[in-house]
């Protein structure tokens, strides 16, 4: 599956960067230790801008619940369906969630509840996308 | 959009637990209704743009009424239009539109959208409105806006509005969709760009937790879905009793492609083209009108929001209890109060989260799959959903408004309630972690 290219914005950039290198990392709060995905101009609990931090995630997780697509929106996806779209959760916290493609998971045969590992795809304009697979 | 016309402020929607009882229960009430022929799309015609049907429902809630329209002295309306479809920004709005009404200096007027001032513009015979206001959203929003604002005097006699145009083509399937590239910010939520998540994917996710925790099945939606068709199509003002009489069997329901599954074609919803509206007035002047006066007991308003990418369904069921809570706070009353149920359902599948935050007929989480496999027709004493909702009638996010309103006014038809008496209902939405609820009763205490 080759994914929507992505143009990185001034709230994201370090997030994009961070997956060219193939390192995952997310916000968090330094006043207030929480961890914070998608990224937000402040802190969605102590409503802080100015202590918010990129920090490195260990790039594992959990599958927490999936659907299967059949009909998408999306012109450059439309050859692949039907397709998996799993919501993964962070290992260090699973109130954080990420979506995920499964790649090399076969479709509507998801083991909800397995670990999975980060892995980077290039998209269409060649930035890298964070995505999960279960190892092995 | 060029308007005076302010938007209604946070503090008229009742968003917090702890409020109390509203301080105008039973002093505001609904007595006119009107409603719009509907269709699948606009044709082109002035006669059937939105703002044609919009005029069409506003006169008849005046003369269902039975008010001279020169004693209505406030609109609340919805100024948004769209079912998802924009008017192409490079194509002029064609000409014999342009001259059939007095225009504002916003030529999508009516069109793509509407305003109090072209209301008031095609509309002469109001010549006394002194109060105009917008409700960004649905009409659960106007209702609530309208309820607060003839509560607290602002207007005596109001018109509340909602509009949808719907134009050629698929919904989201433009614009960014096709966009080879996307914003980085767009990229990572919602999951429409990169991940390819059609509009029914988050609630799927929730019904697919739901049916892991609670041990049910998508099979055990179809008690529900041909009820709530069948009580669409006792529904003459709805889309599909009007265009397309067709019950919804099982087999049917069970058999449709899926979109997103555990969502099917029938999970998701129809966008249609529709206006309604409602002439609310205070509880002293209802007494004089034409209709029997349908009192607000309450008013409620859910503001959830997710932490992460998608609401999980523990934060789905947090904000629907609370929403529950808010609901009964307000109106001052409690679950065995409520006759019957009118709360959304586009998606199909987060009716069940609605009604079990409601604690509808003693209901727990977990409780309502087991529920719609018992009789909740409108003939028994567990009616669910008697306007049939979207499933029903089409995507208006109005019907179960209008059929609390006539099912306490003795006006629902063929849909009339049988097994209990329309003393209190429940209507709103649309969404379980955001939306607009309004408590209708019979009498005003
Ligand atoms: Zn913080």
């Amino acid at each position: 599956m080759v994914k929507q290219g992505v143009i990185p914005d001034e709230l994201t950039k370090p997030y994009w960067d961070a997956a060219n290198e193939e390192r995952l990392v997310i916000q968090n709060c330094s006043a207030c230790g929480r961890l914070q995905h998608p990224p937000a101009r402040a802190c969605a609990l102590c409503g802080s801008g100015a202590n918010l931090e990129w920090k490195e995630t260990v790039g594992r997780g959990t599958i927490y619940n999936y659907g299967v697509v059949y009909d998408c929106p999306v012109a450059s996806l439309k050859e692949d369906l039907p397709f998996n779209l799993a919501v993964i959760m962070l290992e260090e916290d699973p109130g954080i969630l990420f979506y995920s493609h499964l790649p090399g998971t076969p479709v509507d045969d998801v083991p909800v509840g397995a670990t999975v590992e980060v892995v980077f795809e290039a998209t269409a304009n060649g930035q890298k996308v964070p995505e999960w697979q279960v190892p092995g | 959009m060029t308007t005076t016309t302010p938007n209604a402020p946070d503090s008229m929607y009742r968003s917090r637990e702890g409020m109390g009882v509203w301080e105008h229960r039973g002093k505001v009430a609904a007595v006119g209704i009107g409603h719009s022929p509907t269709a699948r799309r606009w044709d082109g015609r002035p006669e059937t743009s939105v703002g044609a049907n919009s005029i069409i429902a506003l006169r008849q809630a005046i003369a269902d009424a039975g008010v001279p329209p020169d004693q209505v002295d406030g609109i609340v309306l919805v100024p948004v239009t769209t079912t998802g479809a924009y008017w192409p920004s490079d194509t002029p709005v064609p000409q014999d539109v342009v001259n059939a009404f007095n225009p504002t200096d916003d030529p999508l007027d009516g069109i793509g959208q509407l305003s109090a001032e072209w209301l008031l513009k095609n509309m002469p015979e109001l010549t006394n409105v002194k109060f105009t206001m917008n409700a960004p959203g649905c009409m659960s929003a106007a209702i609530t806006v309208a309820a607060q604002a003839v509560g607290d005097g602002l207007t005596s006699t109001c018109l509340v509005l909602k509009g949808w145009h719907n134009l050629e083509g698929r919904y989201n399937h433009g614009g960014i969709s096709a966009a080879d590239a996307v914003p980085g910010t767009f990229a990572i939520s919602p999951g429409r760009t990169l991940w390819g998540a059609p509009g029914c994917y988050g609630t799927a996710l929730q019904f697919a937790e739901y049916c892991r925790k609670y041990g049910k099945h998508h099979d055990m939606m179809a008690p529900f879905m041909q009820n709530s068709r069948r009580n669409g199509l006792l529904f003459p003002e709805g889309y599909w009793a009007q265009h397309r009489p067709e019950q919804l069997l099982p087999e049917d329901y069970l058999t449709s492609r899926w979109i997103a599954k555990p969502a099917n074609l029938f999970d998701n919803d129809i966008p249609i083209m529709a206006s309604a509206a409602y002439l609310f007035t205070t509880a002293d002047r209802a007494q004089d009108m034409a209709q029997k006066p349908v009192y607000i007991l309450g008013h409620a308003s859910s503001r959830g929001t997710a932490r992460s990418i998608t609401p999980t369904l523990e934060e789905i069921q947090a904000e629907t209890g609370s929403t529950g809570r808010k609901i009964y706070e307000s109106a001052g009353i409690t679950a065995d109060d409520l006759s019957f149920e009118n709360m959304y359902d586009g998606f199909a599948q987060f009716h069940q989260f609605h009604i079990e935050g409601l604690g509808y007929r003693g209901m727990k989480f977990g409780d309502a799959l087991d529920f719609y496999q018992t009789d909740i027709s409108i003939e028994g004493p567990n009616p669910i959903l008697p306007s049939g909702g979207n499933i029903g009638s089409g995507r208006s996010r109005f019907w179960m408004h209008t059929d609390c309103i006539q099912q306490i006014q003795g006006r629902a038809g063929a849909r009339a309630l049988t097994g209990v008496k329309p003393e209190i209902g429940v209507s709103g939405g649309p969404m379980p972690m955001g939306g607009n609820f309004t408590v209708w009763s019979a009498t005003p205490n």
